[in-house]
């Protein structure tokens, strides 16, 4: 087993016959996801390399069965489509699409409460469970199947430490790249939850960075929820403060949101805690020898 | 984009919010010749895109034109708290009774809108936060529901009666510009009650998403008024993240999470990153070219360190950039450089058979840093 994506997972591609989406199901598909449909208004009836496009996502689940939607829609158009998603039913989006307006992600997010859709992203490098299917961007070369959970808000921070993971031979249940945005689909403590109750994993890894307060919260839940092992990483340790217009900000979330603050936190919670990428490769080795 | 007081000022009004009559000065004799204009006595406070102005000495009452033109030739020009001072606002002094405090902003730990809102301005308000939460009134609005009556009225209801529609009204304004300006920070810090009771915003801090500017034209060419330094002006062409720091191994990578990463692990290899510098996603040649010229321009440099993991990115164009921008600049530094993913085994064989001098191969993150670290520290170090 995995999360979020695996073998039933049937792959409807927003945006596929723009060059990314393209290049992307293509390159999925060649993983061994189930690729199902595309949707690009406008070209329903055509298709891509085989692939059938429609012209709305409710007709892709209609006639293709899709469970399972992957965005690559410019930014401006981003949020309709994880909106139209959500209403055609699908029950997982992930939306790699960067540098949509976050009023929209706003009225996304007040749109999916009480919803079945679960949203990864927007702005994230998307969902692979290594050997079984690959939902976004992830390079799958430097993954390998096994049984550790990984969930990073950095995109490039997951190929790098799942790329040295996978050179020590620790492969992975699912990586979930969950985006940095400011509003954003699940985080650190639904994907933690996902994996804790993953028969096929036994320890997870999460990488935060600075701002915010996600893994401050996270670190909450791991002390009351969480029975398996936890290793974490936080970047931005040497970031220069952030500039900030007011108090509000800081009123909000009542923490520094410093890579100190988080690492404290989660040392707090029992959470190994890395201070370079190579050490969360050598803290999980350790813990799971 | 962090606007101005007065670029804020000016949205307030375009959404009815009062603010005192107020005008931007460039020079000593304009901001005189504003104060004589606004009945001889004025404040005179400094337009930086930081807070902290009123306890910085960045806000002056005078009761003079010259006393406003020697604060203002105080201040122009002046670096403050970092940011270089171009214009101050000069504006007429009020009459003011009472003073209180709000705030409307997204809330990136919920998803919606967090309004806040108290009686007790003019304070530190994150003191009053942690010690009398509730004097503080507090609402999340939905994005979906909008801002109804009934949460207005809880959030004014720790100000004296005869405040409370003008304050109301002021909200109302205020969660409008929010909505159709794509706001993710609207503070009023003091919002006044004048002698004669009408509600005045006295202050504003705005910020608009930088994602949501295609929208907003006008608000986008405010960023005209903005000192720039050229070098980062040139990095922002070319869509780098680039902010320099003080130290003296300059950084290039992709992706905040990794570039933040390569800071830390080559503070921990013992030396301090002179920059952080972000390709992007989909770093091209030109883009990886421009990088460079970027941190060579800091003569602090003494070593470079391009740290690149290809997702998008393929590293084969990375090599090819770093090869072209060494045409185009001279290079007095080292650079040690580091691929890995996308196309990484090409953009090494690229560097391998250009074999160039001022080029040091490294296998790893780790190993990059620690060369980058001791090339930089020098050889006595």
């Amino acid at each position: 087993m995995s999360i979020l994506v695996g073998a039933d997972t049937k792959l409807v591609v927003q945006g596929l016959t723009g060059k990314e989406g393209t290049f992307h199901a293509l390159r999925n598909r060649a993983y061994g996801t189930n690729v199902v449909a595309g949707v690009t208004p406008g070209k329903g009836g055509h298709d891509v390399e085989g692939i059938p496009v429609f012209d709305t996502v409710a007709d892709a689940v209609r006639e293709a069965d899709a469970n399972t939607s992957m965005i690559f829609v410019p930014p401006r158009f981003a949020a309709e489509a994880i909106l139209e998603a959500a209403d055609a039913g699908v029950g997982l989006v992930v939306c790699i699409t960067e540098g949509i307006p976050v009023k929209d992600m706003a009225h996304v997010h007040g749109y999916l409460q009480g919803r079945e859709t679960t949203l990864v992203g927007p702005n994230c490098p998307g969902v692979i469970s290594p050997g079984v299917a690959n939902v976004g961007i992830i390079p799958p070369e430097v993954c390998m199947p096994g049984r550790v959970g990984f969930v990073s808000r950095s995109g490039t921070l997951v190929y790098q430490i799942v790329h040295e993971l996978t050179q020590r031979g620790i492969g992975q249940s699912t990586c979930v790249g969950m985006g940095g945005d400011p509003v954003h689909g699940i985080g650190f403590i639904e994907s933690l939850a996902m994996f804790e109750a993953d028969p096929e994993t036994d320890l997870m890894i999460m990488t935060g960075e600075i701002g915010g307060d996600d893994e401050e919260r996270a670190a909450a839940h791991i002390a009351g929820h969480i029975s398996k092992p936890v290793v974490a990483y936080i970047a931005g340790f040497e970031a220069p403060p952030g500039k900030r217009m007011g108090h509000a900000g800081a009123i909000v979330t009542g923490s520094k949101g410093t890579a100190a603050a988080k690492a404290e936190a989660l040392e707090a919670a029992g959470v190994r805690v890395a201070r370079t990428p190579s050490q969360v490769a050598e803290l999980t080795q350790a813990a799971l020898a | 984009m962090d606007l101005y007081e007065h670029q804020g000022k000016e949205l307030f009004r375009a959404h009815g919010i009062v603010t005192p009559r107020g005008i931007v000065a460039e020079t000593a004799e304009q901001a005189a010749d504003a104060t004589r204009e606004l009945g001889g006595r004025s404040v005179v406070k400094v337009q930086v895109q930081v807070g902290g102005r009123g306890k910085g000495g960045g806000v002056v009452l005078v009761d003079s034109p010259e006393r406003a033109a020697e604060e203002a030739a105080r201040m122009l020009g002046s670096d403050f708290k970092g940011h270089q001072v171009t214009q101050v606002l000069v504006e007429e002094l009020l009459p003011i009774a009472l003073e209180f405090y709000t705030s409307m902003l997204l809330d990136r730990s919920t998803g919606d809108y967090l309004a806040m809102m108290t009686a007790e301005g003019g304070m530190d308000i994150e003191e009053l936060a942690r010690t009398r939460p509730d004097a503080l009134r507090r609402v999340h609005v939905d994005a979906m529901l909008g801002m109804r009556a009934f949460h207005v009225r809880e959030l004014v209801g720790t100000l004296p009666t005869d405040a409370r529609e003008g304050a109301a009204d002021v909200l109302r304004r205020m969660y409008e510009l929010v909505q159709e300006r794509d706001a993710t920070l609207v503070e009023v810090n003091p919002l006044v009650q004048l002698d004669d009771g009408s509600v005045v915003a006295l202050d504003a801090k705005v910020t608009i998403d930088d994602n949501a500017l295609f929208r907003h034209p006008d608000v986008e060419a405010y960023a005209g008024a903005f000192p720039i330094d050229p070098v980062q002006a040139r990095a922002n062409e070319e869509g780098l993240q680039y902010v320099k720091l003080d130290g003296n191994v300059g950084i290039i990578g992709n992706g905040a999470g990794l570039v933040m990463s390569t800071l830390d692990v080559v503070a921990q290899a013992g030396a301090r990153a002179a920059n952080f510098l972000d390709v992007g996603g989909g770093a091209s040649a030109d883009q990886m070219a421009t990088s460079l010229e970027v941190v060579l321009s800091d003569p602090a440099v003494k070593a470079v360190l391009v740290n690149i993991f290809g997702g998008i990115t393929r590293c084969d164009l990375v090599a090819q950039g770093v090869l072209g921008a060494l045409e185009r600049v001279e290079a007095t530094v080292p650079l040690v450089v580091r691929l890995d993913g996308t196309n990484a085994d090409e953009g090494r064989a690229i560097l391998d058979e250009a074999a160039h001098p001022r080029i040091v191969a490294a296998a790893t993150m780790q190993e990059a840093a620690e060369q980058a670290a001791a090339l930089a520290n020098g050889p006595a170090a």
